[in-house]
């Protein structure tokens, strides 16, 4: 069954099984490895994307279930490491094992994206779906308050520039391993 | 590069990766040529490894081959931070590729290639700073026979070699060349650590960008072109086996490809991951369940309640226990137990192979690069020269990737079927079919003369020897079950250490920290039960007891100091302390707690932690490890148990096996200790304490000593 979204602000077609998860869709189907396999049931976020602006669990998605819908992947938060979260993820050296952090990542611009100057109780509220099992919770908090800083110190104040999904080509269109095709 | 073209021989290794990626066909490669490379295995061990590590090209860009794993530790930028010291190169030029598979990368306390055991940095640091410095010292003869100077006249910095008084200047990537015909000088001196300027500076990881946007590649992102994907249906009780099995159904799923027998149970193929994992929904399989068909974690804990009634090998014994027993003033005892524990990496088990008639590559994310090698050589039949195996990013290790059942299973599948493959494992596999951390059962007694001072110490462990899978045990004495227990530094004068090794029919691995991940929790558990029954302060006791040991004691009193303990806390608030060495490291922790004994909650405020580990090459990720460490030990202590029933185990996913989240991770706060002996890895030490820490926190807020983990609502009423 032909399927159509947007994705990372491009339309986009596929013709597969309508009970595929997004994730696997996105993974298997279309080559776009930077979300991650995680549980397949909702409970680690290693998966999330977001849906119409939304964090939401890929491996849990019908991909039947997006047709019409604006779907951002980490890969389309930005063409160059720029979003906020990536340049505070990056300034606070974030990650270790990093498997994890693309979902944190979407969780978190999620987060900014609907409050500018997240509390930590907010930081708790938005990122408890996401599991760390490097442990890198206080840098991720960090990182949130520098992303919160960053947002603030570049933007006109006249708009929510925390949109994402501009057109550009996602950065890992044909990924072969071992190296570039 | 395609990876239908076969190239990655070893030969072209270099070539195919930094050169290939920057167009750059010339280079030198310590100790000469490129062939050296191609002859590594005949070359001398020094000079070969020489060769393997440190590549500098025409363009000024230095490459550094990374043989260990990245699983998020930060090696492959401390590495990196090493090699770049000693060639005195610009950190913007600096890049880093993860080693093949090769006998010059064997590691020294393994005799495989691998990444564990906080072995990384210690066993590269000489090797790597050897390497450099001898590169740096070829560039500068290069530039001094260029200019006609004698080199004494010339000094290496950033990326240049300098005429100090002429002021003429050259790029190594300039000089690379002709530096690649000099012969390579022996014994150069290595840098004063007083002249380091990167090694101890806080330093941003080479893998971040990557880890932002989604392109960093691990095991599991792998493909090729033509590749199928697996899942594998393995008997859910261990040791069992296929009985039979109908892929009829599963083959009736549209997009299965195949369903076939394998060692491990049965694999179905598909056009995808997510068909797979339907197929495999739909397959009937009949399992032989073989002789652990009746085990339980119940049966289990008999078994090893009775071998530790049992004396067993003696792994440390000082003194007379039995007179020293007879004096006693005072006498305890005390029984611990803990339970199995999966490893739960982020990134599920998973392997890429691809199997030809000459060739059999494999992209796995790896701990052990020869082990992985050898399976795919001794389930293909080819040689092992013939076996390539390509280490991606690691999401997470911590032990579990030094097996590789999972390489195993795709190097099978895809010779079965002629095609390549990844398979990937499900959370439930990830979780259901681990090697364990072991169950352990531990017995103290303890006796103390009048003025309550410790002067009999006794210690019997019962357990499963991880080493008994790889061959027999010398005397039946596995110096890993008893790790930390055996060294216990407390100033004591009758000791005894004994073990019962105890197989209970379930896999059991290296889990971070191994036998120091139980045995920690064990010992400063019974250390705080004597201070209790001695009247004694617990870091009091600590102290006096360590005076003959000062690197405990530096790292016990700075946690103490920070954590300011002895002084009132907060109404409600509690404190507890731990003290460890693990892996040649130090490390302390007061860990604040408060508890909400109505509900049987508990909250972790603030975690105090002391540590030394040598020199530090990057303090960031000593502060990243320390921190990711303590919320691994606060995991296990809080959530962790794989329970057994039926030979089955009973948890399935994060539901069930719970991790640390968020909302519930405490202020950390790390503090080092500055040292100049060599440096130590620091993936692992800073686990142990995490448990008695806390438990002893819960023991000076409620009485009750927690003596079984994890720590359970009724510990708290």
């Amino acid at each position: 069954m032909a399927i159509q979204f947007t994705l990372n602000g491009k339309p986009q077609t596929v013709d597969v099984n309508p009970n595929m998860p997004l994730l696997w869709v996105l993974r298997d189907t279309l080559g776009m490895t930077g979300t991650k396999f995680g549980c397949g049931l909702a409970l680690c976020g290693a998966c999330t994307v977001h849906i119409d602006g939304d964090t939401t669990r890929s491996c849990v998605t019908p991909i039947s279930s997006v047709s019409g819908k604006k779907i951002t992947t980490i890969e389309g938060l930005s063409p160059d490491r720029s979003h906020p979260v990536q340049r505070a993820w990056i300034e606070i050296d974030v990650p270790q094992c990093g498997y994890c952090q693309s979902g944190q990542i979407m969780s978190a611009s999620a987060l900014l994206a609907k409050k500018a100057q997240p509390s930590d109780s907010d930081i708790d509220d938005a990122m408890k779906g996401n599991i760390c099992r490097c442990g890198t919770y206080q840098r991720i908090r960090d990182a949130i308050h520098r992303a919160a800083q960053l947002h603030t110190a570049s933007s006109d104040g006249e708009r929510n520039d925390w949109r994402e999904t501009a057109e550009f080509e996602p950065a890992s269109e044909t990924i072969v391993a071992g190296g570039a095709a | 590069m395609s990876l239908d073209t076969p190239v990655l021989n070893r030969r072209n290794f270099l070539k195919t990766g930094a050169m290939g990626a920057t167009g750059l066909l010339v280079g030198f490669y310590l100790p000469g040529p490129a062939e050296a490379l191609a002859a590594a295995t005949a070359v001398p061990e020094a000079t070969a490894a020489l060769n393997a590590w440190v590549h500098v090209g025409t363009d000024d860009m230095v490459t550094i081959f990374i043989d260990k794993s990245e699983m998020g530790q930060s090696i492959l930028t401390g590495l990196a931070m090493i090699a770049a010291e000693e060639l005195e190169c610009d950190w913007n030029n600096v890049r880093t590729e993860f080693a093949p598979a090769d006998k010059v990368y064997i590691n020294p306390r393994f005799g495989v290639q691998g990444t564990g055991g906080s072995s990384g940095t210690p066993t590269s640091w000489g090797p790597l700073r050897n390497a450099s410095a001898s590169a740096r010292v070829m560039l500068l003869q290069a530039a001094a026979k260029k200019w006609g100077v004698d080199p004494a006249e010339c000094r290496a910095e950033n990326s240049t070699i300098l005429h100090v008084s002429s002021t003429r200047r050259l790029s190594y990537g300039s000089l690379a060349d002709a530096a690649a015909k000099l012969p390579i000088p022996q014994n150069v001196p290595l840098k004063d650590p007083k002249q380091f300027h990167t090694i101890g500076k806080p330093t941003k990881r080479l893998d971040t960008p990557d880890k932002v946007n989604g392109s960093a590649q691990y095991g599991i992102d792998s493909r090729l072109p033509g590749m199928l994907y697996a899942v594998v249906a393995r008997c859910p009780v261990f040791g069992g086996k296929v009985a039979g099995f109908d892929g009829a159904k599963a083959k009736a799923v549209p997009g299965v490809k195949d369903v076939i027998q394998i060692s491990n149970g049965v694999a179905v193929i598909a056009d995808n991951t997510w068909t797979a994992m339907q197929g495999r929904k739909a397959l009937d399989v009949k399992w032989d369940e073989g002789p652990n068909a009746n085990v339980s974690s119940a049966s289990i804990g008999k078994v090893l309640a009775d071998r530790a009634s049992q004396p067993g090998v003696v792994a440390r014994q000082e003194g007379n226990v039995a007179s020293g027993m007879e004096t006693a003033a005072k006498k305890i005892d005390a029984v611990y137990e803990v339970p199995f524990l999966a490893h739960a990496t982020m990134e599920p088990q998973n392997c890429t192979a691809h199997v030809r008639a000459d060739r059999c590559d494999v992209w796995a994310p790896t701990q052990a690069q020869t082990n992985a090698q050898n399976i795919a050589a001794k389930i293909t039949g080819l040689d092992l020269k013939s076996v390539f195996v390509h280490t991606t990013f690691l999401g997470g290790g911590f032990g579990r990737r030094f097996e590789v059942d999972f390489v195993g299973e795709a190097v099978e599948i895809s010779k079965a079927i002629s095609a390549p493959v990844k398979v990937t494992w499900s959370r439930e596999d990830d979780m259901q079919h681990d090697y364990y951390r072991t169950v352990s059962y531990a017995r103290f007694t303890a006796g103390l003369n009048a003025e309550g001072w410790p002067m009999v110490w006794t210690n019997r462990i019962a357990c499963p020897s991880i080493v008994a899978r790889f061959g027999p045990v010398k005397d039946n004495l596995d110096s890993r079950s008893v790790e930390g227990c055996d060294s216990v530094p407390y100033d004591i004068p009758n000791i005894l250490v004994d073990y019962q090794m105890t197989d209970v029919g379930i896999p059991v691995g290296f889990w971070r920290s191994v036998g120091n991940s139980q045995n920690g929790f064990f010992l400063e558990s019974f250390i705080d039960e004597v201070a209790a029954a001695g009247n004694k302060d617990p870091y009091e006791l600590r102290r006096r007891l360590l005076l003959k040991s000062p690197r405990h004691l530096a790292v016990l009193q700075a946690a103490a100091e920070n954590a300011g303990w002895g002084k009132p806390l907060p109404a409600g608030r509690f404190r507890g302390i731990a003290v460890v060495s693990a892996y040649s490291g130090y490390v302390a922790q007061v860990i604040e707690i408060s508890l909400n004994r109505k509900d049987r909650t508990l909250k972790v405020h603030r975690v105090v932690c002391a540590l030394d580990c040598g020199r530090i090459v990057n303090p960031s990720s000593i502060d990243a490890q320390a921190r990711g460490s303590i919320v691994y030990g606060l995991t296990a202590a809080l959530h962790g148990a794989i329970t057994i029933d039926r030979g089955r185990v009973q948890q399935n996913n994060f539901n069930d096996y719970q991790m640390l989240r968020i909302h519930e991770t405490p202020d950390v706060e790390v503090h080092v200790i500055p040292s100049e002996e060599p440096p130590t890895g620091a993936g692992e030490f800073v686990v142990p304490p995490v448990a008695p820490a806390l438990c002893n926190a819960i023991f000076a807020a409620t009485g009750k000593r927690i003596r079984r983990l994890p720590v359970r609502p009724e510990d708290l009423a």
